[in-house]
């Protein structure tokens, strides 16, 4: 069972090759944690315990493979039955029998379960063919959703490890290196630093031992790009880490995962059990001579962890705190020896980059990103989900192309990017082509590739106060600036939300701004101010008109805001009715609705329902001046 | 040995130093709350800030580094003057000042620059502590770690775990008498001495009957340096008289 070596390597991988076209019907169950959630488990066991029942008497060969998420969460249960190539969404386990019943079986598809494109309304049989799917390069994410991530032999069959078999009998660290350096790639993790550097650094460092290690410890609220990666794909982490190791010439790994992703904790270990097993790690890898081991950490709970020192500090068993980066970490990282660590997202790319060699990737991308990046889509579009795509795309290709655009088709306001200590893109900004650089001029980031969108119905003060309080929960309180900066920041914008804002108080905000910027301790204070400054840049006139004219021009700030039905537009559905929380709403079916300000709490859950826009918000202050005439 | 510019003057120092060593040979003072010779540098208040250019750099680069624990390099262009230095300190002093606002070492330090009021909202329930980690460190230093910081952000405190008697504790008064803004009470006499809500019994010197050091404290001394805690419950002013017999003995022999 033990691979000796690139002989037996390649034997193993066509004999996998061999089993897996054999078979001939598969079923693909999205067993991610977003499909887990909405039920893929019990769908998976329908679709075995259905397969198992006909294959008594029927010749099907079938069988169910818990395949890693798709990047289509808000459709699961998702279900792709190849070699049809046809995709299922919103799957129930009560439905199996009838797809196995109609579609296996039957050769008939079943409409109902399609997709449907909420551009055309038209129903999308294949897979490969919904729009979501259609515009993606998948790099990092190959394998994701085509292999059991539980399963290696599904892996080396679909080219995993074939990266490394190349790297240990074919070319030397240094080649490895110029191999990377070639495809110009950068860490996915946020700050975007060029990979090979890295490794040249690293390997170049005096010091008996060197390490690798992977960053899955993604803290950003709403990405999840490295847990599918890991849930998903686990072997082109392990592949790009044993070809890092090779080219750093490092022994020892260990991949760093946050503590609330059980699921990838699990599939990686399943992950680096097998590969031991086949001799793909540990001692001489392939018979080549080659050692390197991985071990898997849980993280430390907190978002300051992701940063690099705190991450290795973590790891020696200490408080999980930044330290000044003076000296590199290549030089002196974790047990203060040299130290290569990287993005989930990275590794995973390194593989490809290996087998295609570094000039395909650089054919891909911008003049200084190259190749593909993962983003994760999330808020007013309609698909939400993980994407891949050559860097360089542009806003409006990925929110109305791939995201098919805002919800109920209302104004795109701005896309926020970047995670909590991104920045805010507005609409004339949509044509942009999203990198390193491009993102980083329109005063945001590229940061983990988090992709928020935002509708007219956004407040960007009170959004950018929603980035701050999580900052501000996450800042570990070693630096004055950030510790004490992100909470007088909040108090600021306490006041201005509640109307209270004082003249000063902008000027005031942008002083802070720049001392921590340039004072803080770590990345996380230093990008802290970015939601306020990008939103003060593009979205000046909002703060002025809650600070001056006491005004949520959004409509959304509750002490500034007050609700009302307008006559004509109202025609008595009475959901606004049955939604307002507090029972403000007064009227009778097919009649007009009327909203009692006084009991009114300012929540917007009637104006969310009501199917005919015909709620309208206005500044509170005119409700008093109403009075008074 | 690099040789380095700090505001213009000219300096060589020591490849080891740190440019606040730097800044104190070329005789530039730079403030400083959360450094103290002897321990390792923290970088924790960022009142050290300055503009620092690496000899390679383009000439006007310069990046704002803190100077208590950056490494010198031959070359390096330093500035602790600059318009963003001042700038910066003056948000960290006001800051703090918000958290502290009745604690003189800050007020002081804050008017030196300028401010005499925050700009920001104060403290509701403030006390002197400035989170410099002195106190923590001194600990860890000596060997001991009895006391942490604990909680994140704003919420950072330091304390023993569990807000109870630290078990570690020795009674070295090491915290307290490190601690830049004396925030750390303690009590001492000569039979018994309280820290941290742990109470010690003082060692005595079995000959003038001082109270020299708390038993825990001589034990611990002892123990790493592996000097007889004889020594270490000896007052100074035994240990002079036992000098000066010496010496007297000397003299009646010549
Ligand atoms: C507050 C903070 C949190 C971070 N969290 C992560 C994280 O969760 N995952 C990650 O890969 N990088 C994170 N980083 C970036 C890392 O410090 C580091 O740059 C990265 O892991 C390097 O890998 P790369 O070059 O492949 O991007 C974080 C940085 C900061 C300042
Ligand atoms: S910037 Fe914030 S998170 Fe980083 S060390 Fe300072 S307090 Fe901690
Ligand atoms: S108690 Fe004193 S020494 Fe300790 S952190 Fe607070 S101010 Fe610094
Ligand atoms: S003295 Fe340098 S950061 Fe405090």
């Amino acid at each position: 069972m033990r691979i000796e070596s690139r002989d037996q390597f390649e034997a193993l991988r066509k004999q996998s090759l061999e089993i897996e076209t054999n078979r001939k019907q598969q079923v693909l169950v999205c067993c991610g944690t977003g499909c887990l959630a909405s039920g893929s488990k019990e769908v998976a066991e329908a679709f075995a315990d259905e397969i198992a029942k006909r294959s008594i008497d029927a010749t099907v060969d079938l069988f169910v493979k818990s395949t890693g998420c798709h990047g289509f969460c808000e459709r699961g249960p998702l279900v792709v039955l190849n070699p049809q190539g046809i995709l299922y969404t919103k799957v129930k386990a009560g439905r199996v029998e009838e797809i196995v019943e109609k579609t296996l079986v039957g050769g008939e598809v079943i409409p109902g379960l399609l997709y449907k494109d909420p551009v055309s309304g038209e129903r999308v049989e294949q897979y490969e063919e919904v729009p979501f799917y259609r515009h993606q390069v998948r790099v990092a994410m190959r394998n994701i959703g085509r292999i059991d991530p539980t399963d290696i032999l599904d892996a080396i069959a679909q080219g995993s490890y074939s990266g490394v078999a190349k790297v240990l009998f074919e070319m030397s660290p240094h080649e490895v290196i110029g191999e990377v350096a070639t495809s110009g790639q950068r860490g996915r993790g946020g700050a975007g630093f060029n990979t090979a550097r890295k490794w040249q650094s690293c390997k170049d460092a005096p010091g008996e031992r060197c390490y690798v290690l992977c960053n899955g410890d993604e803290g950003d609220p709403g990405a999840f790009k490295d847990r599918s990666i890991m849930e998903g794909d686990p072997h082109s982490v392990l592949e790009g880490m044993i070809i890092g190791a090779y080219a750093v010439q490092a022994n020892e790994g260990w991949i760093y995962v946050r503590d609330e992703y059980p699921l990838a904790v699990v599939n990686l270990t399943i992950a680096i059990r097998e590969a031991r097993k086949y001799g793909l790690l540990g001692e001489n890898i392939m018979g080549s001579g080659f050692d390197f081991d991985i071990k898997i950490s849980r993280g430390g709970g907190a978002f300051v962890c992701g940063e690099s020192s705190a991450l290795m500090r973590s790891l020696e068993g200490k408080t999980g705190e930044p330290r000044a980066k003076y000296v590199h970490s290549t030089d002196k990282g974790l047990f203060d020896l040299p130290t290569v660590l990287n993005n989930v997202e990275t590794w995973a790319g390194i593989g490809a980059i290996i087998e295609r060699g570094g000039a395909w990737f650089a054919s891909m991308g911008t003049e200084r990103s190259k190749g593909t990046k993962a983003f994760s889509l999330v808020g007013k579009v309609k698909n939400t989900g993980l994407i891949e795509l050559p860097m360089g795309t542009t806003l409006r290709h990925i929110i109305y192309d791939i995201g098919g655009g805002i919800l109920k088709d209302r104004p795109f306001k701005a896309v926020q990017t970047g995670g909590p200590s991104g920045g805010c893109v507005p609409e004339e900004l949509l044509d942009l082509p999203v990198d390193y650089e491009e993102l980083t001029e329109a005063g945001s980031m590229m940061g983990s590739g988090g992709m928020i969108v935002m509708d007219d119905r956004t407040c960007m003060v009170d959004v950018s106060r929603f980035f701050l309080a999580f900052l501000e929960e996450e800042s570990c309180g070693k630096c004055t600036p950030c510790r004490e900066g992100l909470k007088q920041m909040l108090h600021v914008y306490g006041r201005i939300i509640a109307g209270k804002g004082q003249a000063g108080d902008l000027e005031l905000i942008e002083k802070l701004a720049a001392g921590m910027q340039l004072g803080s301790l770590c990345e996380l204070g230093k990008s802290a101010p970015n939601p306020v400054l990008s939103t003060l840049r593009y979205f000046r006139s909002e703060y002025e008109a809650h600070i001056s004219d006491h005004a949520c021009p959004a409509g959304v700030c509750r002490e500034l805001t007050a609700f009302e039905i307008v006559e004509d537009g109202c025609d008595g559905c009475h959901l606004c009715y049955k939604a307002c929380p507090v029972d403000a709403i007064t009227g009778v079916v097919k009649e007009l609705h009327v909203i009692d300000h006084e009991a009114c709490i300012s929540c917007g859950a009637c104006l969310d329902v009501c199917p005919t826009d015909t709620i309208r918000t206005f500044p509170k202050h005119e409700l008093e001046k109403a009075e008074v005439v | 040995m690099p040789t380095l510019k700090v505001n213009g003057r000219r300096v060589t120092v020591d490849s080891d130093a740190t440019l606040l060593d730097a800044a104190r040979a070329a005789g530039v003072e730079v403030p400083t709350l959360c450094q103290f010779d002897g321990l390792e540098p923290w970088g924790g208040c960022r009142l050290c800030v300055v503009d620092m250019s690496q000899a390679n750099w383009d000439d006007d680069w310069f990046k704002v580094v803190t100077a208590c624990n950056h490494p010198v390099d031959e070359g390096m262009t330093v500035i602790t003057d600059s318009d963003r230095i001042i700038e910066t300190r003056r948000v960290v002093l006001d800051l703090l000042l918000a958290r502290c606002p009745d604690t003189p070492l800050i007020q002081q330090w804050a008017l030196e620059y300028g401010i005499e009021q925050t700009s920001y909202t104060p403290n509701p329930d403030p006390d002197d502590c400035i989170l410099c980690g002195l106190c923590t460190r001194v600990c860890d230093h000596i060997g001991v770690s009895a006391i942490s910081s604990i909680n994140r952000g704003w919420g950072r405190e330091i304390a023993p775990p569990f807000n109870q008697p630290p078990p570690d504790c020795i009674g070295c008064l090491a915290c307290a008498e490190i601690c830049p803004t004396d925030c750390i009470p303690f009590e001492t006499s000569n039979v018994r001495r309280k820290i941290w809500g742990k109470e010690f019994e003082m060692l005595r010197d079995p000959k003038t009957g001082e109270a020299v050091i708390t038993k825990e404290q001589a034990e611990h001394f002892a123990e790493r340096s592996g000097v007889p805690m004889t020594y270490f419950e000896t007052s100074d002013r035994s240990k002079r008289r036992e000098m000066a017999k010496t010496f007297e003995k000397l003299q009646v022999v010549k």
